[in-house]
């Protein structure tokens, strides 16, 4: 086992270890915190496949975490109130099922990913950086405009929707689906990354060109990447609204998309855990560096700023040394 | 719909057009010569704003007001770039993201913990209060017309800098190969700190200006600095002619867009469906407006062709 192994499994096993204690301890407030940093968590690890293997800075996932958002705050809102969604040629009715809602979330973040991807991947760079920005922002301010779902208010969610079997209003039973929703795409995104479309998406990213005269279109490679990527935020993003029980145009925000990038730096780009790793430490700090000020975020910025300038690898990187496995 | 308010509509895009030349002119510049992507403009057009505010909340003067902007937007400018930022240039712009995005959570809580997190006011000079009337029976306010001219006389001035000056050589020999001019002889890291703090003192400029008309808070150089990102984008990146055009462009549609749009669709739907879906799609007209050019011209309509 090399020591990125060993620090991989460790950071797996804290997210549990730390709700259980909370649990041990009737502490339900760490609970909720747990199960924040492994939704957060998720987002991430979805943009690691565009950012970290792809080589895609997108500055606009945050589109796709607020998509999951509203496809459960939508869902759910007409589901408590029994008004249908749609009712003309076919009726939709809304729902409070979190299969359904999971559904809805991942597809159509996915044909979202597909209609932003098609768009921004035929530029690259700093265009691109600044073309997704500009994606998010149009849905940010569409949500804030469009007065149907609470526009700048946003949507309260009043009772969890639910889940065959686990009840979901216990803190460490919503805490246990979870993590195994994340544990679930970590094992999805181990096997891409080995996949032959994994290397050679990797390899698109090292050299274009040569993935290009073996016979491969690098652009649709990062296509298949960015929805795939866009997905799993998108299904993020309807956790994360179950689990505030609200959703609002907070959601769509540019902070949130240089939040995601922020996690998977701290932690180690590249990585596979490097975006569990950043999101825990990132709600670690935020948690206890808002009770010592009121400012906390000039601290977060002044660690970016060190790590981003000095300690390249993030925090996976400083511990495993610097050697990224499938580099 | 009258020709009269029409006329003002355009004015005011114009207006705000020639306010997001002054943003996108810096970053363009920056990106331009140093190959950065400085997530912290809008921070600079920040520090303008409060400095000015500051000033003339002492002094009562609008002029010191305007020069305590530039003054401080280019001090602040000057030292981001030689503490940070010059650490950035050979880094890839995944590393300037951060870095800058750290920058604002740094000017922002610093600004929030020295000013609080109440706005501050900024009072429009009592000479430019009132409106004129301008040929045609328009009254409009004379301070928005003052902010077109200022911009536009900043626009030529910046336009004869780059191509009359030494300095405006050095930038222009600085953006086609920086090794050579090195070679030359020209101090590049000072170079480098002058764009920098020509770039931010644009931005703190406009920052001011708009103070005037807006409250001044923190967080209010987000939004401004996103918009500034489609004008560049738009116009292409590098581009000083293309942030002009870019700037103007977004400034028409997305003020024309909020009072058209809403009409357009009051012809065949009721008033206040018509108000919900044109006010949100004149939200994103100026992002339909980016990604239309992006189809044609995925270098923007300046860019050099990749």
């Amino acid at each position: 086992m090399t020591r990125e192994t060993i620090l991989n499994t460790l950071i797996f096993l804290a997210l549990p270890a730390v709700a259980v204690a909370a649990l041990v301890m009737d502490e339900p407030f760490t609970i909720t915190l747990a199960t924040r940093a492994a939704i957060l968590a998720l987002a991430a690890v979805g943009l690691n496949l565009a950012l970290g293997l792809g080589g895609l800075v997108s500055l606009g996932h945050a589109v796709f975490f607020g998509l999951g958002g509203y496809a459960m705050g939508i869902l759910a809102s007409h589901g408590q109130s029994y008004v249908p969604l749609f009712d003309g040629w076919i009726l939709i009715e809304g729902t409070k099922s979190m299969p359904i809602i999971w559904l809805v979330a991942v597809l159509s973040s996915a044909v979202v990913a597909l209609i932003i991807g098609l768009l921004s991947l035929r530029t690259s760079g700093v265009y691109f950086i600044m073309i997704t920005l500009a994606f998010g922002q149009m849905f940010y301010y569409f949500s804030i405009s469009w007065p149907a779902y609470g526009g700048e208010d946003g949507l309260s969610i009043y009772v969890r929707n639910s889940f065959p079997g686990p009840n979901t209003l216990d803190p460490i039973q919503f805490f246990g689906l979870v993590f195994a929703v994340l544990a679930g795409v970590l094992w999805m995104m181990s096997r891409i990354a080995r996949s032959p479309f994994g290397l050679a998406l990797n390899a698109a990213r090292q050299n274009a060109t040569r993935v290009e005269t073996v016979g491969l279109v690098p652009m649709r490679l990062r296509l298949v990447a960015f929805v795939i990527s866009g997905a799993v935020t998108g299904l993020a993003g309807a956790l994360f609204a179950d689990l505030n029980r609200f959703v609002s145009p907070t959601m769509f925000s540019w902070q949130m998309s240089g939040e995601f990038i922020i996690f998977i730096v701290l932690g180690g780009i590249g990585r596979l855990f490097g975006p569990v790793a950043g999101a825990c430490l990132f709600v670690v700090l935020e948690h206890s560096l808002s009770g010592i000020s009121d400012f906390w975020l000039i601290y977060v910025g002044a660690i970016l700023l060190l790590v981003v300038l000095f300690a390249r690898g993030g925090l996976i990187g400083s511990l495993a040394g610097r050697e990224v496995a499938d580099d | 719909m009258t020709t009269l308010l029409l006329i003002e509509q355009v004015l005011n895009g114009l207006q705000s057009g020639i306010m997001l030349f002054l943003m996108a002119a810096g970053l363009t510049l920056i990106f331009g010569v140093m190959g950065l992507i400085n997530l912290a403009h809008g921070s600079l057009y920040m520090v303008g704003a409060f400095a000015a505010a500051a000033v003339a909340g002492a002094t009562g003067s609008f002029t010191l007001a305007l020069m305590a902007s530039l003054a401080a937007a280019a001090a602040a400018g000057a030292i981001v770039e030689v503490t940070v930022i010059r650490r950035l240039y050979d880094r890839d712009h995944l590393d300037q993201v951060l870095a800058t995005f750290a920058l604002i959570l740094i000017f922002s809580e610093g600004t929030r913990w020295l000013f609080g997190s109440f706005p501050l006011y900024l009072d429009v000079p009592a000479a430019f209060a009132g409106p004129v009337m301008l040929p045609g029976g328009i009254q409009y306010p004379a301070y928005r017309l003052l902010i077109i001219a200022v911009g536009l006389a900043v626009a030529v001035g910046l336009f004869l800098l780059i191509a009359r000056t030494r300095i405006g050589i050095q930038i222009r020999a600085g953006e086609s190969d920086r090794e050579m001019i090195a070679a030359l002889g020209v101090d590049i890291s000072r170079l480098y700190t002058i764009v920098f703090a020509l770039g931010a003192a644009l931005a703190g400029l406009a920052g001011a200006l708009v103070g005037a008309i807006q409250s001044v808070q923190v967080g209010m150089g987000e939004p401004v600095l996103i918009l500034a990102f489609v004008v560049i984008v738009i116009g292409g990146i590098g581009s000083i002619k293309g942030a002009l055009v870019g700037a103007i462009l977004v400034g028409l549609t997305d003020t024309l867009g909020g009072v058209l749009l809403p009409l357009a669709f009051g012809l065949f739907l009721d008033p206040s469906t018509a108000s919900a879906i044109g006010s949100a799609l004149a939200s994103m007209a100026i992002y339909i407006l980016m990604a239309i050019v992006l189809i044609y011209r995925p270098t923007g309509l300046y860019g050099a062709p990749v």
